[in-house]
């Protein structure tokens, strides 16, 4: 990934965690809001492979914690791993899928969401199960299912795909 | 394997040949990839562990102080630029969930069509923070408080916390501790601070509460929120044989014993009671609290900062 690309990404990443912050959090329909950051960071993922989406979730992961003075890391541990598992699965048996972008947001948002309530009751912070894992999780899921391929494409017109060089392991065999 | 392949088609006299395809190659080597995520996962740790123990004091805290004050103008003008966008959506929003006063709507939207977008924008504001303003200089502002008006910048994501970050720290005078409040009532309580931001608790969060008082009967009990709900509050803790009744005001009891004392002054408005339930085997009455505070529609609060602080 070239330093331009990083740039590109990092800034997407910066602009979404604030929006996220500022403006989404605050939509919040059927008891849930949708996860705009978590959308951008695991498109990226799928767009640039799982190193840059493992950093660039990192990065928006302390923009949230600082802006929003919550403990910090605790966001950047878990986009760090939605992007990191979102970049794999790009590597490996999500790609050139067309509808890749909407079952790895589905399934990171369901996950990031269960491993988000361990998280904070590891922390000892109340949460109330029921809440975090049905009421907000449910509309969230579907929220960031209608976002995933229109973010898909508005952050691959940003930042671009990553380059295309490796061999394929396929050998043709020619007769005579 | 491949030698094995080789040598069958040497023997059948076939020529084997790669095709040069091309897939994406993104994911670096599998020893770079499992430094970097466990890198960052153990940043996000060691971030953790030590923000979790920082305790506003520390070497993270001011980090976490810098990084605040740094990325709080980009806050303030997403927030400016966001306005509009969520005074449209906080008005489709109320165009939905009030169908039962949809003539009034629709009279609402004809006279909001008419006016300039921009006015409207600018009128509401206007109208909401003078609410705070008489608020400040009436007689239902606690004694003893001084009022900082903060803007709200943030709201955390996610179903874990109920709170706002205001933009006023302690530059402003603003201290852990320090109630919120608005216009209707209060609001909640402010839990971390920065030179020039805050995180403000909110009453509907699961780790808040505030000793209450019936205004009407004098019944005592701690308001928190309704476990399952969103914005639903329940006064705990009343005795079964204080009288409460449906329509009665909730207000904070501002109560001091020796050197303690509640963090909430006396007097500020909560909600309205709603229901009053009990059965045999509960130690306590269920009261139902409708809090007066829009929780979710929140641009601008006071923060109560104790007149003595200011000398």
């Amino acid at each position: 990934m070239t330093a331009a690309a990083w740039l590109r990404g990092s800034a997407v990443v910066f602009v979404a965690a604030l929006l996220q912050v500022v403006i989404v959090s605050s939509l919040v329909v059927a008891g849930g809001a949708p996860d705009l950051l978590l959308v951008v960071v695991v498109v990226l993922a799928l767009l640039r492979g799982s190193i840059p989406g493992a950093v660039l979730g990192f990065i928006g992961g302390v923009v949230v914690d600082l802006v929003t003075l919550g403990t910090l890391g605790v966001t950047s541990l878990i986009l760090t791993l939605a992007g990191f598992w979102a970049g794999r699965y790009g590597e490996t048996t999500g790609r050139d899928r067309r509808f890749a972008p909407v079952i790895a947001v589905g399934t990171i948002t369901v996950l990031a969401g269960a491993f988000g309530y361990v998280l904070h009751y590891l922390l000892d912070e109340e949460v109330v199960a029921a809440h975090a894992l049905v009421t907000a999780l449910a509309p969230a899921f579907v929220w960031n299912i209608l976002l995933a391929l229109p973010i898909h494409a508005l952050v691959r017109a940003i930042v671009g795909e990553g380059e295309r060089v490796e061999l394929a392991p396929e050998v043709e065999v020619l007769a005579g | 394997m491949s030698r094995q392949r080789s040598a069958r088609s040497a023997a059948l006299g076939l020529t084997v040949r790669r095709i040069p395809t091309t897939i994406p190659s993104r994911g670096g080597g599998p020893l770079r990839r499992r430094l970097v995520v466990g890198l960052l996962v153990l940043a996000s740790l060691v971030l953790i562990s030590l923000s979790f123990r920082a305790d506003g004091s520390g070497p993270l805290s001011g980090v976490e102080s810098a990084g605040a004050t740094a990325l709080r103008p980009f806050a303030v003008g997403f927030e400016r630029v966001a306005q509009p966008f969520r005074d449209v959506y906080g008005w489709a929003d109320s165009l939905l969930s009030a169908r039962s006063e949809a003539e009034e709507l629709r009279a609402e939207v004809r006279e909001l069509r008419q006016r300039e977008i921009q006015s409207a924008f600018a009128l509401q504001e206007n109208v909401y923070l003078r609410r705070l303003l008489d608020y400040a200089d009436g007689p239902r502002f606690p004694a003893d408080f001084d009022p900082v008006v903060a803007e709200v910048i943030g709201r955390p994501a996610g179903a874990f916390t109920q709170a706002i970050v205001v933009a006023a720290g302690s530059k402003s005078g603003v201290r852990v501790n320090d109630s919120v409040v608005t216009a209707d009532g209060l609001v909640g309580v402010v839990t971390r601070v920065t030179s020039g931001t805050a995180r403000v608790q909110l009453l509907t969060d699961e780790e808040a509460a505030a000793s209450a008082i019936d205004i009407r009967t004098g019944a005592t009990g701690i308001v928190r929120h309704a476990r399952g709900t969103r914005e639903t509050l329940v006064l705990d803790r009343v005795r079964k044989q204080d009288v409460v009744r449906a329509g009665n005001e909730v207000v904070t009891a501002g109560w001091r014993a020796g050197s303690l004392s509640s963090l909430y002054p006396k007097g500020i408005p909560i909600g309205k009671v709603t229901s009053v339930g009990q059965t045999d085997t509960d130690l306590w009455q269920q009261v139902q609290v409708d809090p007066y505070v829009d929780f979710g529609s929140l641009d601008a609060v006071l923060v109560l900062v104790p007149t003595e602080r200011r000398r």
